[in-house]
């Protein structure tokens, strides 16, 4: 660590030569995608939401507060994320365990956390970026691929948070942070040997998930999925209606602001979860494409990044971060298109929502941190 | 070869970069082509949803939004000669709950409880239907028929009730209740059976958004031209189902107007004269067969069946001792007693059997060859001698009808009677008639497997025995008598949209000698205003001339009533009163037939009130309209002429 500070404050020499984007931390190609996914996103939240305009700014809000966390996120070096990443890591613990104790008492929400002075937020939101920062961090130094008892405090680091949040009750953000966690593992090297073992037991507890720790209305959702008509009006409303908007969008779309699915609320959700069926709606196979298209782009830039990150820290949070971010495409894509279970996994940056907004954009910061980090000369 | 060492790890860590970044590489690789196939799958299915299945995702889309809702026709007002509305739909008030848009339903139930004093009957019925299950946003009923006051509260409350609406819809109204109650019938809602026979007609679309039918009276039996055709149109609605904006529509033709013969004053006059005893009362017009005057004593309110009674109404209705709703115009069967002695004179007058001539001595009894049994005359020590058959219909002489029943024989007796239409419907244009009984050997044996006895054919020679006639009936024969055997049928509907409706005639009865209708007609007109006649008291002071004749009944009971009280049924058992006649004898314009359940005699009871809707009728505000339409004799100075 200290030869690495030692050699960022060296006057540039050699033949790195470096760009104002480097000086500023910024990656310019990250930055004019996710400007353009941004505004794609605002353009189908104008007409998702009811009350356009002012939806419009308040996300413009998150947006612009994105940014600028993206910006600072950007500035810090990685060996201070290294040095964050603990306290980041034992915060959100701290946090998700505070939900559980007063998370009820407030507003009968389980998930949320009201701070006097602060946002309400979601604590489990944290660790999404948290859990990949804290894995890291604890494979940066050792070496790769792991060996069994690493993988097993990895695992012991990936279990405690993910087991809260499915406590609270939160299956789909459990889930989605298992996976951040586990990809971390993943692309440190994980023998195929361990990923076979973590597969078959996938395959066994699959059952037992089912029958002891899932809720009622999570059974009834995975249910749905299969057969969304055996309840009309009810758990199958939202798949039913969503796939109605989506199909009867067509290639081209009946027009942007002009879905009558989503216009007449027959959609519900339609501005937070389920907005991709607005978009299919609206625009069409065409925007679906333009969107993934984009989305793709992003995902190709990250890996990137990560690709030619110096240390494996970077490479591993980088790519972690990009991973993760098709995942939550993924996820929120398939289940309204009825592909996967409902689950509260929002469209990254076109659905209304502010924490969301601000993780990711934490997230792109960091990938902007290790993409402009000054490349160590080679000696 | 670059080796980093790091200082802060307790085991100095030989990092081997290159194969690292290897490693790194290959699950990068990996890592992106996971993604491309999950981005494949996503495009796939998207593509399926989209291109694949888009028309079949649109229809489901357009389900949604574009619903094709009926517009209920509005069904035919039925009014009366003169423009009085008898029948008509009326919007009313409905107060629903959208239970999505509730914030607090027991907050939301208590206020309005309060406001429109529901009873706890109908918030637990309320809470039952809000259990079914619903598309969202779709109102659940709470309570019908508000009125402006309630109506008002709800619009005034409603900011802090969101969710609870007032809807209207079309509802029949009667507006003259019970007097009309037998004659127009009501709706009601369809019921399951009409339902299957509206599917099995395949008549379903002309039903498209009615909720009621016609289930007796006028209400039935024109239920086609009072209907309407449906409308409809295409609406889009949003997920409330609130409507946005039409996208087309068919308007919907409302119902037939009906104009009936039947006028208010004519109706109330009947009514106030029965002075609420059981009985009917018919009159038709002789011109055009329209009935005029039809009333069924006691009636019911048409408009408590209209929304579906409750079953505490329907009890007190269905169990009354009085029988309200039993039509007794057309479907209580009565023994018609000497009001068919005229027919049965003019029975034997053709037949040969007795001539006009033709004198009995009246002993007070009859007893027939070999038999012991004495028919006895109503009045007691009979009437003497010298009795001919005008004298017979003037005093009701029961010894000559019992004397000429027996020369003439039940088959010839059947045979006269039927064309005056005994023991058949009328046809009139109502729902419900009965046919009563006109006896006959066949109909003996068939009904009891009997054969007939003289004994049978004295009693119907007096109208008693098994011949039982409905007013209606009764009413009809008498018109037709008036008519010298000109046979209309009866009709209440005068015109519909309008347009009047033709009468309908049967193939008139001829006699051999027309004379023989005089002899009759002029023994009716002795009942009424001869010196010697039995209703003489009612009518010798009538400003017109009167044929008529009286009859009483001997009667246990009418056919419906066996469930009568027996602490009741000494008073019950006492004898019908009857009465028929028209006038004005020269030219007859109107028939009428009274009918006084338990009314001791025809000449107390019914006679009476047959004065009273006559006058009605004659002197009153139709006088001047019957002039209009077929200018005749005053029938004042023919009265005083008399």
């Amino acid at each position: 660590m200290v030869s690495t500070e030692f050699i960022r404050q060296l006057p540039s020499t050699g033949a790195i030569h470096r760009t104002i984007w480097q000086k500023l931390h910024v990656d310019p190609i990250l930055l004019l995608l996710l400007l353009v996914i941004s505004g794609y996103g605002l353009f189908v939240l104008y007409s998702a939401a009811d009350d356009h305009l002012i939806a419009m700014e308040k996300q413009g809000g998150f947006f612009v507060l994105g940014f600028a966390v993206m910006f600072t996120v950007a500035q810090i070096s990685q060996s201070n994320w290294r040095l964050i990443a603990p306290v980041l890591y034992i915060l959100g613990l701290i946090l998700i365990v505070a939900v559980a104790l007063f998370g009820e008492i407030s507003m009968g929400a389980q998930r949320w956390l009201s701070i006097p002075g602060l946002p309400r937020f979601q604590p489990s939101e944290m660790l999404k970026i948290g859990l990949p920062l804290m894995l890291a961090t604890y494979f940066h130094n050792r070496s790769v691929p792991p060996r069994f008892k690493h993988v097993f405090c990895s695992l012991a680091m990936i279990v405690l948070p993910v087991a809260l949040i499915i406590e609270q009750p939160d299956l789909g953000t459990g889930m989605l942070v298992l996976v951040s966690g586990v990809i971390v593992l993943f692309m440190a090297g994980l023998g195929w040997g361990y990923i076979a073992t973590a597969g078959a037991i996938a395959a066994a507890l699959g059952p037992v998930m089912w029958l002891f720790v899932m809720h009622d209305y999570q059974r009834q959702r995975v249910l749905m999925l299969f057969d969304p008509e055996s309840d009309k009006l009810g758990a199958g409303w939202n798949i039913i209606q969503s796939q109605t908007a989506i199909g009867s969008g067509g290639w081209l779309g009946k027009g942007w602001q002009h879905g009558t699915q989503s216009q007449l609320d027959f959609l519900p959700e339609s501005h937070t979860d389920f907005i991709i069926a607005v978009l299919s709606e609206e625009l069409g196979y065409r925007g679906v494409l333009v969107l993934l298209g984009i989305y793709l782009l992003i995902v190709a830039r990250g890996l990137w990044i990560s690709w030619h990150a110096q240390e494996t820290f970077g490479r591993l949070l980088g790519s972690a971060i990009s991973i993760t971010f098709f995942l939550y495409v993924f996820v929120n894509m398939g289940m309204v298109a009825g592909l996967l279970p409902v689950v509260g996994v929002p469209l990254p940056l076109v659905s209304q929502g502010g924490t969301a907004v601000i993780i990711l954009m934490i997230g792109f910061g960091m990938l902007m941190a290790i993409s402009t980090e000054k490349k160590r000369p080679t000696y | 070869m670059a080796i980093e060492q790091s200082h802060y790890s307790k085991n100095i860590v030989f990092k081997d970069t290159d194969s690292e970044r290897k490693l790194f590489s290959g699950r990068l690789l990996f890592s992106a082509i996971l993604v491309l196939i999950l981005s494949l799958i996503l495009l796939s299915r998207y593509y399926i949803l989209q291109i694949l299945q888009h028309d079949h995702f649109t229809t489901q889309s357009d389900a949604n939004r574009i619903h094709a809702m009926a517009i209920p026709p509005a069904r035919g007002v039925i009014q009366d000669l003169k423009g009085v509305i008898l029948a008509q739909s009326k919007p009313s008030f409905t107060l629903e709950v959208i239970k999505e848009r509730v914030q607090d339903m027991d907050y939301t139930l208590r206020e309005l409880q309060q406001l429109l004093q529901l009873d706890s009957n109908e918030v637990d019925r309320f809470r039952e239907r809000l259990k079914r299950k619903q598309r969202p946003y779709e109102g659940v009923l709470l309570r019908g028929n508000l009125d402006d006051e309630q109506i008002a509260r709800i619009a005034v409350n409603r900011y802090r009730l969101p969710g609870v609406e007032v809807t209207a819809e079309l509802v029949r109204d009667y507006p003259f209740h019970e007097l009309f109650g037998h004659s127009i019938g009501y709706v009601g809602r369809i019921s399951e059976k009409e339902l299957k026979k509206i599917e099995a007609d395949g008549d379903t679309d002309d039903y498209y958004g009615v909720f009621s039918i016609g289930k007796v009276g006028i209400e039935k039996y024109y239920e086609k031209d009072l209907l309407g055709i449906p409308g409809a149109q295409n609406v889009e609605t949003d997920v409330r189902g609130r409507i946005l904006r039409t996208l087309d529509r068919k308007d919907p033709t409302r119902g037939k107007t009906l104009t009936l013969y039947l006028d208010v004053q004519m109706q109330q006059a009947a009514v106030a004269a029965l002075a609420g005893r059981r009985g009917a009362v018919v009159a038709i017009e002789l011109e055009t067969g329209g009935v005029v005057t039809a009333v069924s004593n006691p009636s019911f309110d048409p408009n408590l069946f209209v929304a579906g009674i409750s079953s505490k109404d329907y009890g007190a209705l269905r169990d009354s001792l009085d029988l309200p709703l039993l039509n007794r115009m057309i479907a209580g069967e009565y023994p018609p007693g000497s009001t068919i002695k005229p027919l049965l004179a003019l029975a034997g007058l053709e037949n040969g059997v007795i001539t006009p001539d033709y004198q009995i001595y009246d002993p007070g009894f009859f007893q027939l060859p070999g038999q012991t049994h004495q028919f006895r005359d109503w009045k007691k020590g009979g009437h003497g001698g010298g009795i001919n058959v005008h004298l017979a219909i003037a005093q009701s002489c029961d010894i000559f009808f019992y004397q000429l029943a027996n020369r003439m024989g039940i088959d010839r007796m059947h045979d006269f009677m039927q064309p005056f239409g005994f023991g058949e419907p009328t046809g009139v244009d109502l729902s419900g008639e009965r046919k009563g009984v006109l006896p006959s050997r066949e109909w003996k044996r068939t009904r009891f497997k009997q054969p007939w006895y003289p004994g049978d054919t004295i009693n119907a020679g007096i109208g008693q025995g098994y011949h039982l006639v409905t007013p209606m009936q009764l009413a009809l024969a008498t018109a037709t008598l008036a008519k010298r055997g000109i046979r209309i049928r009866p009709h209440l509907v005068k015109a519909i949209d309008g347009v009047d409706v033709p009468p309908l005639f049967a193939p008139p009865i001829l006699l051999r000698d027309p004379k023989n209708w005089d002899v009759v007609i002029e023994g009716m007109h002795e009942v009424a205003q001869g010196e010697r006649g039995t209703a003489r008291k009612v009518f010798h002071d009538a400003p017109y001339t009167v044929a008529g004749k009286t009859g009483t009944a001997q009667i246990v009971g009418i056919a419906q009533n066996e469930k009568y009280d027996l602490g009741k049924l000494a008073e019950r058992q006492r004898d019908h009163g009857l009465f028929v006649a028209f006038a004005p004898v020269e030219n007859p314009k109107i028939a009428i037939a009274v009918i006084i359940e338990n009314g001791n005699s025809g000449s107390g009871a019914a006679a009476p009130v047959a004065r009273k809707v006559l006058d009605a009728w004659l002197l009153g505000q139709n006088a001047a309209a019957a002039e209009a339409a077929a200018p005749a004799i005053d029938p004042a100075e023919s009265g005083a002429g008399e």
